[in-house]
């Protein structure tokens, strides 16, 4: 990692560390958690999209299968909640390599058909298998995560425990982008052909940056369940996983940091919207179209042309 | 009523649901080839126009002959508009980019019509009664010969069109090279424009003929888009033929999987069926590798 | 300086209907400057293409080095010492002119995404060394002034340099050059044939298409011409020259 990101990094925490003793209403505590949440999963899917240019419609269900697997395992069947979070975490990176294998070979639209129709399976098999996923009404009664014998049961306690969550997964997704594996990442999405040619194994590469995102999706998933302590499909579905691909796209797609900024616009900003009542869903669309004309780069993109035009003033 | 019976009735259904899937995937079509994007708002021009055709019949209720060929015209609008105002003023369009657009638009268009219709179920009734007509031993509803028949009139008036017409060959040669097209001296935005406007309004006519069948709501478009595009993937991207033949492929197979196994995995089974097909022909069943190739993400 | 480094057997292709490549039988020796001519539509791409695994023929058999080639992925291929440069320029254009240069490091380095993750030592010297590399062959074929900039930033002979570089930073036993002086002035394509000539001083064998015939003959030490995806004549520059065959497919044409 170099000094940028080291320094912006570091002025993140200490941000996030002051936020909640400047405010203290829950509701934006909470809101703040969720953020978080919608965070991980974007960062991994930023790796996916924006270094290694491979669409993914069907990220929901990864996220998903760490909430359902986090639920099932801890409210039904008494296991220990670290212990769900790690099988949460092995059972989506083995689905992601089972469908990837097969879904990474095709490219662009077919791809995003591809993953979008997981997703959508997915989704259906959350509702249908009742016996297990209590169908339609979901997992009630989850219980807290418990971190080194604290309970993580308040809203205050929860946020620092999730964002220490992104902050790691954070600085290791800029390790990976700043090494040999994420230069070849994003060789193979300048020119897969000129990639391979130049001896890097792009199959194998796409496979497990698919795999990485998908276990940020679990991780999530799980941290999400212990958080609402309620699970049901219609979290995980394609209106989510739509969102999640807009987050990392509006925020910035050639950068991790892009789709925290995303993340944080697109969860914060409905909850603004709500106030608009029946305007809600108009706004919000425009919004977002207005900052896809304007800014094809994202948000990202135009903070980093404010920031030179500064620069050179200065 | 007999299995064999009831099969027969799946298939009816099958057809009819597959003919709007079909329609909807010429639409994904027709702006696939002229603009190289998929347009995530189709399916919204299906739910608009059949909200649309509600208005003008049921609330002011115009005769169908006249409803009809007026929602067509504001649907065609409604894609100019789109084409005019939010793809046209992109200046590094990127293939994710515009993705993300047409997705902001549905909402968008999501968010005007349940301003407009609020969030309300609407019905429009059937062109011909509701009356059953007896066909081997199943009942076809006679709102499943409209579909079906204005389905190929769709597809014959759309096939005269690219093979006949000057424009429409204009629009088959930007499909096929678009540089190659401009220097022919064909206007490639304004066949941009045109792949729009049409796209829009044939998605209009799938939405009049489907609603009364499945009724409309503002949050319908989503899921007819999403059929509409696994028939445009299956068929192959582009492709016109192969799009209705998925279309169809996918609405029946829907109805027997919904009718013989369960209807709660309806849409997995044809989904399933749709990704076994990709995973062994990349390309869709009629798409060509070396075609699809060129066509960069 | 005799042994055959590259053989290929009746190697065939065809895309549909179309043949692209039909039983070609060639060989290529060690340390030799070996180049393929041919009218458009030769095949001469497509053998390029064969070879590097990028296509996969449709029959025969390719050995490098002894040792079948055929099956073999692209990248395997790229990794046992085949490296190319492209027609259409490809480079990485989101990245900086280095790291296009650095990608050529990829097969002969090993950190994998664990202790990328973890950005393990290991991993760090292993950048270092992969940087101090890659800026070597920069400086080889001139360009170490614009390490930091935007590959699209650089003029168009600059780029074919670059794609250069980067195959030679995977240490090719075997260098295919996809006509690399197309687009270029004189001065520059003078400059390209010294540079090719370097490269072989260091023992590279180079497999060149190629349309400039006084490159072609200025540096070749054998021409195979194609025509139609089918051999019509091979042998020595002169040779070459004075074949009538090839006068009328080729020199009648162009």
């Amino acid at each position: 990692m170099d000094k940028k990101n080291s320094l912006t990094l570091l002025i993140l925490t200490v941000c996030l560390v002051v936020f909640p003793f400047i405010v203290t209403n829950t509701y934006y505590i909470s809101t703040m958690v969720f953020v978080g949440i919608n965070g991980i999963i974007a960062i991994g899917l930023s790796l996916l999209m924006g270094c290694a240019g491979q669409i993914s419609i069907g990220h929901a269900a990864f996220f998903g299968l760490g909430a359902y697997t986090s639920a099932v395992l801890t409210a039904k069947l008494g296991f220990h909640p670290w212990c769900a979070f790690f099988l949460g975490i092995l059972l989506s990176s083995c689905i992601a390599l089972i469908i990837g294998i097969p879904s990474l070979k095709l490219k662009g639209h077919y791809l995003a058909m591809a993953t979008l129709g997981f997703g959508e399976i997915t989704y259906i098999v959350f509702n249908e298998l009742t016996d297990i996923t209590g169908g339609p009404s979901g997992i009630g009664g989850i219980p807290k995560i418990y971190l080194a014998g604290y309970a993580m049961n308040t809203d205050i306690k929860y946020y620092f425990f999730v964002w220490a969550f992104l902050l790691l997964i954070l600085t290791l997704s800029l390790n990976l982008i700043h090494s040999r594996i994420g230069r070849a990442l994003r060789s193979i999405h300048d020119s897969e052909v000129a990639a391979n040619a130049m001896g890097v194994n792009t199959s194998k590469l796409k496979i497990q940056v698919f795999m990485i995102s998908a276990v940020f999706g679990s991780v999530a998933g799980s941290l999400y369940t212990h958080y609402v302590t309620f699970v049901s499909p219609s979290s995980f579905g394609l209106f989510f996983s739509i969102l999640l691909v807009m987050m990392v796209v509006i925020g910035g797609m050639h950068s991790v940091w892009g789709a925290l900024i995303g993340a944080a616009l697109l969860t914060i900003l409905p909850e603004f919207l709500r106030a608009l009542k029946d305007f809600e869903i108009f706004v919000y669309g425009a919004v977002l179209l207005l900052i896809m004309i304007f800014l094809p780069r994202g948000l990202i993109g135009g903070l980093e042309y404010l920031f030179n035009r500064l620069i050179k003033k200065v | 009523m007999p299995l064999y019976s009831q099969i027969i009735q799946y298939v009816l259904s099958g057809i009819t649901i597959g003919s709007v899937y079909a329609i909807i995937a010429l639409g994904f079509n027709i702006i696939y080839n002229s603009t190289s994007i998929i347009n995530f708002a189709q399916g919204e021009f299906v739910m608009l126009g059949g909200l649309t055709m509600i208005f003008f019949t049921v609330m002011l209720k115009f005769p169908l002959v006249i409803g009809f060929p007026l929602t067509v015209l504001v649907l065609t609008l409604i894609g100019i508009i789109m084409e005019r105002f939010t793809i046209s003023p992109i200046k590094k369009p990127t293939v994710v980019t515009l993705i993300i657009v047409t997705i902001a638009v549905s909402i968008l268009f999501k968010g005007v019509a349940m301003l407009v219709w609020g969030k309300d179920t609407h019905f429009l009734p059937p062109f011909s009664g509701e009356k059953g007509i007896a066909f081997m031993g199943a009942s076809l509803n006679p709102q499943y010969i409209w579909v079906v028949g204005i389905t190929v009139v769709v597809v014959v008036l759309l096939s005269i069109f690219f093979k006949y017409t000057i424009i429409g060959k204009a629009m088959t040669a930007c499909a096929v090279n678009r540089t190659a097209a401009s220097l022919m001296g064909i206007n490639v935005k304004r066949m941009v424009l045109l792949s729009f406007a049409l796209s829009a309004a044939i998605g209009g006519i799938a939405g009049i003929i489907i609603a009364p069948i499945t009724l409309m709501a503002y949050d319908n478009g989503a899921m007819l888009g999403l059929k509409g595009f696994g028939a445009a993937v299956l068929g192959g991207l582009g492709n016109f033929y192969g799009a209705i033949f998925a279309g169809l492929l996918l609405g029946v197979m829907e109805s027997l999987g919904a009718g013989l196994i369960h209807s709660g995995y309806k849409d997995a089974i044809a989904l399933l069926v749709l990704l076994l097909v990709l995973f062994i022909k990349p390309s869709g069943i009629f798409g060509v590798t070396e075609v699809s190739g060129f066509k960069k993400f | 300086m005799d042994n055959v480094i590259l053989h290929a057997s009746k190697i065939k292709k065809t895309f549909g209907g179309l043949v692209a490549v039909s039983d070609l039988d060639f060989t290529v020796r060690e340390g030799r400057i070996k180049a393929i001519i041919g009218p458009n539509g030769a095949g001469k791409t497509t053998v390029f293409n064969l070879i590097t695994g990028i296509l996969q023929p449709t029959g025969g058999e390719i050995q490098f080095q002894g040792n079948s080639i055929t099956r073999l992925k692209s990248y395997r291929i790229s990794s046992l010492g085949i490296s190319r440069t492209f027609q259409n320029v490809q480079l990485f254009s989101n990245m900086s002119v280095i790291e296009n240069v650095m990608i050529g490091r990829h097969p002969r380095t090993s950190s994998g995404i664990m202790s990328s993750i973890l950005s393990l030592p290991k991993k760090r010297k292993e950048e270092k060394e992969v940087r101090k590399r890659a800026m070597e062959y920069l400086e080889f074929v001139g360009l170490g002034d614009r390490f930091d900039e935007s590959p699209e930033n650089l003029p168009f002979g600059k780029q074919r340099l670059l794609e250069i570089a980067r195959a030679m930073a995977t240490e090719p036993r075997l260098l295919l050059l996809d006509e690399p002086a197309s687009g270029l002035n004189t001065k520059e394509t003078q400059n390209l044939a010294r540079l090719i000539t370097e490269i072989r001083g260091r023992g590279i064998t180079i497999l060149l298409v190629e349309h400039d015939m006084e490159l072609v003959m200025g540096i070749s030490d054998e021409i195979m011409v194609l025509n139609s995806g089918q051999k019509i004549a091979e042998g020595l520059p002169r040779e070459i020259q004075e074949n009538d065959e090839v006068i009328k497919a080729y020199l009648g044409e162009a």
